[in-house]
């Protein structure tokens, strides 16, 4: 990794899942929020990453159909009973 | 009936919580197995979806997952949280069926080798405007999702994209995604199941997201809902 210079965007970009999970070295997490303060384009790309996950998160609610539940009882009774 | 095996140490690694309903499904209880069931069914489901061709096979692997699972579950050892080993146990049995219908599963349908963001929307020296202290920074940034993407995300459309995409990706950038996003997993329950490195985790995860967020992009500059961030280059 070039620790060197300043940070590109293009290097925000290969590197911001990385900052996201909390995995960045903490040299290149400074030179990540640098790039940040100077650059609109790289608030935006982040803010649409983060917005993506948030996106993720609602495909979560769905339930179980009660015919689906009642016949998994019916298999966990037919274990208890072969046990 | 007497057992001559001796009864499985109490599990280290198991929560306190999980200890008790290990317990409760042991002697059968209903009320157990319904909670574990409910917590647990409808995201099995989803990680199946991953691996098989259709929902009807992804509900059967889920089914034969609880087989297993209450077969096992008087000699399971808790190495694991009993989470990830009903999960570990989901992803043997979907692999197994998807190698059976022959679903090529790393390869993933076409658009899976989209490249996560194109270069060219950075500035390299071959761009027609390209100067030394623009080296790398954007030629095309994002431009805005207007002012409620938010908003705009929870419509139907927008969560029917969101599905597509996924369905696209290859199936271990798909299941890591899935786990971690839609599940909201933590990366190390994630690691655990898919058996991946904590690094190839991030990967996969970088390259699912950046393709999910290519499809948004294009999904709000197709609606006319986006406005120019500012000054293009």
């Amino acid at each position: 990794m070039n620790n060197a210079g300043p940070m590109g965007c293009e290097e925000l970009v290969e590197l911001i899942t990385d900052y996201l999970e909390g995995s960045l070295a903490v040299a290149d997490q400074d030179r990540l929020h640098s790039h940040l303060a100077e650059c609109p384009a790289c608030v935006e790309y982040l803010e649409q990453m983060r917005l993506t996950i948030r996106a993720l998160g609602k495909l979560s609610a769905d339930s179980i159909p009660p015919p689906i539940l009642a016949k998994l009882l019916r298999i966990f009774h037919d274990w208890k009973a072969s046990a | 009936m007497e057992s001559f095996a001796p009864a499985p140490e109490p599990a280290a690694n198991l929560a306190e919580g999980e200890q008790r309903l290990l317990e409760a499904l042991r002697q059968g209880d209903d009320s157990a197995f319904e909670a574990l069931v409910l917590k647990y069914h409808s995201s099995l489901l989803r990680l199946a979806r991953v691996y098989v061709g259709s929902h009807s096979a992804a509900e059967d692997v889920t089914q034969e997952t609880w087989v297993g699972v209450l077969r096992g579950i008087r000699s399971f050892e808790g190495r694991s949280s009993l989470k990830t080993w009903i999960f570990q146990i989901l992803v043997n049995r979907a692999r197994t069926r998807a190698a059976r219908e022959t679903r090529t599963v790393p390869a993933g349908l076409p658009g899976a080798g989209e490249s996560e963001v194109p270069q060219d929307r950075f500035m390299n020296p071959g761009h027609p405007n390209w100067r030394p202290e623009w080296h790398r920074h954007w030629a095309l940034p994002p431009a805005s999702w207007g002012n409620s993407p938010e908003k705009e995300l929870l419509a139907e459309e927008a969560k029917a994209l969101l599905l597509r995409t996924l369905d696209r990706l290859p199936a271990l950038e798909r299941s890591v995604i899935t786990m971690r996003d839609i599940e909201e997993w933590p990366a190390q329950e994630v690691c655990n199941v898919l058996e991946l490195s904590e690094t190839y985790q991030r990967v996969l995860l970088h390259r699912a997201r950046a393709k999910v967020r290519n499809a948004l992009e294009r999904y709000f500059a197709n609606t006319g809902k986006t406005s120019s961030s500012g000054a293009r280059i």
